[in-house]
């Protein structure tokens, strides 16, 4: 049962090397048959015909780390909801009650991150 | 097709030989065919598909569109491919260059895998795994980090800022689509995509489902940086976003990337919420013509309306797009789940619902 069980599985790894070995093929020949011809200026990043100052690599927007924190969270309950969704004719009433609630203390988190205005863009 | 192919006596009498062969050779080589059976026809339509979207979005601007190589223009996807095969590799002297080559592999390769679990016809899938959805959603999650790591790894203010955009606006959308799928899910009670396509849906349950097919699609636009979402590589603004330092085959590899997850979540969408390769409407007459081709002109039909607006809308400020999706989409779709969840219960409609839950 178990070896039947990875050998459904055996297809999507051999397609992942098949794909990976395509892209790498797919570069590597790209390399070899275009005519390389690199040089400072045109190797330098893009940034209006200035050498750009310092590292690109910067300070950003604090708002992108709150959008990547609810993330997590609304996904992790979307993962909670999957095998919820998927049995909820065998749990019935009960199960629909007891995930409402738990959505419910979401909600109420959600609320709280609105008002707070973590949600605004300006 | 292979049964009948192994038991020709001179193979039969050749495996018997090499059991190494028979065991581990021979099933590998028939999944790298179907593979190829899979990849070759999906790269055509890809290939297709950005020569109907620039005769789309011609018609709608009243231009031709590109008519010159081959006859009206059907050439052009393969002279662009090999222009931009025999380009030079850029690499740039700041960036990270392995993870600068790394990235459009990422996007390339998970845009392709993707498809071993979409059945395009009944029976033809790759990998009938019966977590497949979930498969699926996984791997959409990890679309981000090809443009992630390109934007990163680039060591350019635009493709950086490209990049952090497009990150916020996939994972922001993923949340909606999430809960859109969870919403199937509680329709159909599998994660397998055949029964997904094959489990009896009541015209009610579809009618109730419709909205979240509407904002699928909104979604789908979004995750796949489509316009009129399109800020990540929003060109008055950011030049090219995230992609801006790459060129030739590196650059290409982001297209076809870009390209193939488009009409990835178009196929997803038909396995939904149309019905897959099923005939639309269940016209059982309809059933002459092979599921494969219904599937197909479903994920054109989709994929049209990804041209359409394209052509139509103008681009969101990267505010509404984060309005839209927080404050619109997330409510709405947590409300409709319950809802949905709740009419499916009370009406005795869940699959496998039995009365001892009541």
């Amino acid at each position: 049962m178990a070896t039947e069980l990875l050998t459904q599985y055996l297809p999507i790894v051999v397609f992942l090397g098949l794909a990976v070995g395509m892209a790498v093929l797919m570069i590597a020949a790209s390399y070899l048959v275009g005519k390389q011809n690199p040089y400072g200026e045109k190797d330098s990043a893009y940034e209006c015909g200035f050498p750009p100052f310092g590292d690109a690599r910067a300070k950003f927007d604090v708002r992108f780390y709150l959008v990547s924190i609810l993330f997590i969270i609304f996904d992790l309950e979307i993962a909670f909801l999957f095998p919820w969704a998927v049995s909820l004719g065998k749990i019935g009433v009960f199960g629909f009650w007891s995930m409402v609630t738990f959505l419910g203390v979401l909600t109420v988190g959600f609320i709280y991150e609105w008002r707070k205005g973590a949600l605004d863009w300006e | 097709m292979l049964e009948q192919f192994l038991h020709i006596a001179a193979v039969a009498a050749f495996l018997k030989e090499y059991p190494f062969i028979a065991t581990y050779v021979v099933p590998v080589a028939w999944i790298v065919v179907k593979i190829l059976a899979l990849i070759l026809p999906l790269l055509i339509i890809m290939a297709y598909l950005t020569y109907a979207e620039r005769k789309v979005l011609a018609a709608i601007q009243l231009r031709q569109g590109p008519m010159m190589v081959g006859p009206y223009g059907l050439l052009q996807a393969f002279a662009d491919g090999i222009k931009l095969f025999s380009k030079e590799t850029i690499i740039p002297s700041g960036a990270d260059k392995t993870l600068f080559i790394i990235a459009p592999m990422i996007t390339f390769a998970l845009s392709l895998v993707a498809w071993a679990v979409i059945p395009v016809g009944g029976g033809l899938v790759l990998a009938n795994i019966n977590v497949g959805m979930l498969y699926l959603f996984a791997i959409s999650s990890l679309g981000v980090y090809g443009i992630i790591v390109a934007g990163w790894a680039s060591n350019s203010r635009y493709a950086f800022l490209g990049g952090l955009r497009s990150a916020a606006q996939m994972i922001s959308y993923e949340v909606s689509m999430g809960f859109v799928i969870v919403a199937v899910m509680l329709a159909t009670g599998s994660l397998n995509m055949t029964e997904i396509v094959t489990v009896h849906r009541p015209l009610w349950v579809t009618a109730l489902l419709f909205p979240m097919f509407v904002i699928y699609v909104i979604s789908a636009l979004a995750e796949t940086n489509r316009p009129p979402f399109d800020l990540p590589e929003g060109e008055s603004e950011l030049v090219g976003g995230y992609n801006v330092e790459y060129s030739a085959m590196t650059f290409a590899l982001f297209f076809l990337g870009e390209y193939l997850n488009m009409i990835l979540l178009s196929g997803v969408a038909t396995i939904l919420f149309l019905g897959g390769w099923l005939p639309p409407f269940g016209i059982h007459a309809l059933a002459v013509v092979p599921g494969v081709l219904w599937f197909v002109l479903k994920v054109c039909f989709i994929l049209f309306v990804f041209l359409w607006a394209r052509g139509t809308l103008p681009r969101y400020r990267y505010d509404q797009l984060m309005r839209l999706g927080w404050k619109v989409f997330l409510p709405f779709t947590l409300v409709w789940v319950v809802i949905v969840a709740g009419a499916l219960l009370y009406n005795h409609a869940l699959p496998g619902q039995t009365l001892s839950g009541m």
